[in-house]
């Protein structure tokens, strides 16, 4: 539909995510495509999860060893980047595995739309959705980190970093004011939706220009399309790898904002 | 006074068509992540080259690092499309 574009020219950015509305237009609920893909994306979630755990065998099989190896992989991010478990932690690290390792699948599925044939549209592409998961990750982290050590400390512990001179609390607080509650949901938001975006970005403009040259009057400049098509497949399968990077990146520093909140009173 | 007038006049201009600049805005804002991200990398993978049984824990530290340096180019990425759209 995109590349289909008449007038020879590059469309417009704002031509390659906005999309009519299939559903429910003009009203605040408005479905179109990327919501379609979001949809879809938590129900394979759902789904995958479902059919690993309805058959399980000792030796992991199929759907079962995608989603015992994914479960290994975050519970080990959680390792290494979360409190131990210990008797001061009210909350064990591992209590936060299945908002981890579900949002993993979420994101790693609404980044793999942008690549599976006729589909072709990351549902991360368009910003609601990894500020929605930000936002999240900030609610869940304080929330956490209240119920860790209570309103007051919770607080103190994040606007008032020990071990400052005191004097220092006039420059050090502002800073982390913004960094945590502004700068940190807003980067991980940006950091899916900007990488995502500019691999959807790439893919276009390679596609857009194997077809202009196959599809040229010129008919020498037909073959060359042959390059942009050879970097178009090349892309396609970088684009599998920053789809699971992407995804795993945001579990990453979720389970990092999560856990530095987590940490006893000092 | 004309000048500054003049300079004025020129950015307003400049704000209508501002692809270019845009552009070349995003190109500045990747030199810094990029020189970053490439010394992040190199020290990592020195460090697992010197400690083979701390690459586990160096490479989980080295994406975090990487994630952090490439949010700035990004969000030049994101300014370019904002300008330019």
């Amino acid at each position: 539909m995109i590349l289909a574009s008449e007038s020879g020219e590059f469309p417009p950015i704002s031509h390659l995510v906005e999309w009519k509305d299939l559903l429910l237009g003009g009203t605040p609920f408005s479905i179109n495509k990327v919501v379609l893909i979001n949809v879809v994306a938590g129900l394979l979630t759902i789904l995958l999860f479902v059919l690993a755990s309805s058959k399980k065998g000792l030796v992991p099989k199929g759907v079962q060893h995608v989603t015992e190896s994914a479960v290994g992989m975050v519970s080990g991010i959680v390792a290494d980047v979360m409190p131990h478990d210990d008797d001061h932690h009210k909350y064990n690290a591992k209590k936060f595995l299945p908002l981890l390792v579900s949002m993993f699948f979420f994101i790693f599925f609404n980044n793999i739309a942008g690549i599976i044939p006729f589909v072709q549209m990351p549902g991360t592409a368009r910003m609601a959705l990894p500020i929605f998961l930000s936002l999240l990750v900030l609610l869940v982290s304080n929330f956490y980190g209240i119920k860790q050590n209570g309103v007051g400390t919770h607080f103190k512990n994040a606007l008032f970093p020990p071990g400052v001179p005191k004097a220092l609390y006039l420059l050090v607080t502002p800073i982390e004011l913004l960094s945590q509650f502004i700068v940190r949901p807003f980067s991980l938001a940006v950091r899916l939706f900007a990488n995502v975006f500019a691999g959807h970005l790439l893919l276009v403009i390679f596609g857009f220009l194997s077809n202009k040259l196959m599809t040229s009057d010129t008919f020498a400049l037909k073959p060359v399309a042959i390059l942009p098509f050879l970097m178009l497949i090349f892309l396609t399968l970088f684009e599998v790898m920053v789809a699971f990077l992407q995804a795993y990146i945001f579990t990453l520093l979720s389970a990092v904002y999560i856990g530095g909140y987590l940490s006893p009173e000092h | 006074m004309s000048m500054l007038a003049q300079v004025t006049e020129e950015i307003a201009k400049a704000g209508t068509n501002n692809k270019g600049l845009a552009a070349i805005g995003y190109g500045a804002g990747a030199i810094g992540p990029g020189i970053g991200i490439g010394y992040l990398v190199g020290q990592s993978v020195q460090a697992m080259a010197r400690q083979p049984e701390a690459a586990g824990m160096v490479r989980t530290t080295m994406f975090l690092g990487i994630a952090f340096t490439e949010a700035l180019a990004l969000i030049g990425f994101v300014a370019y499309i904002l300008a330019s759209a």
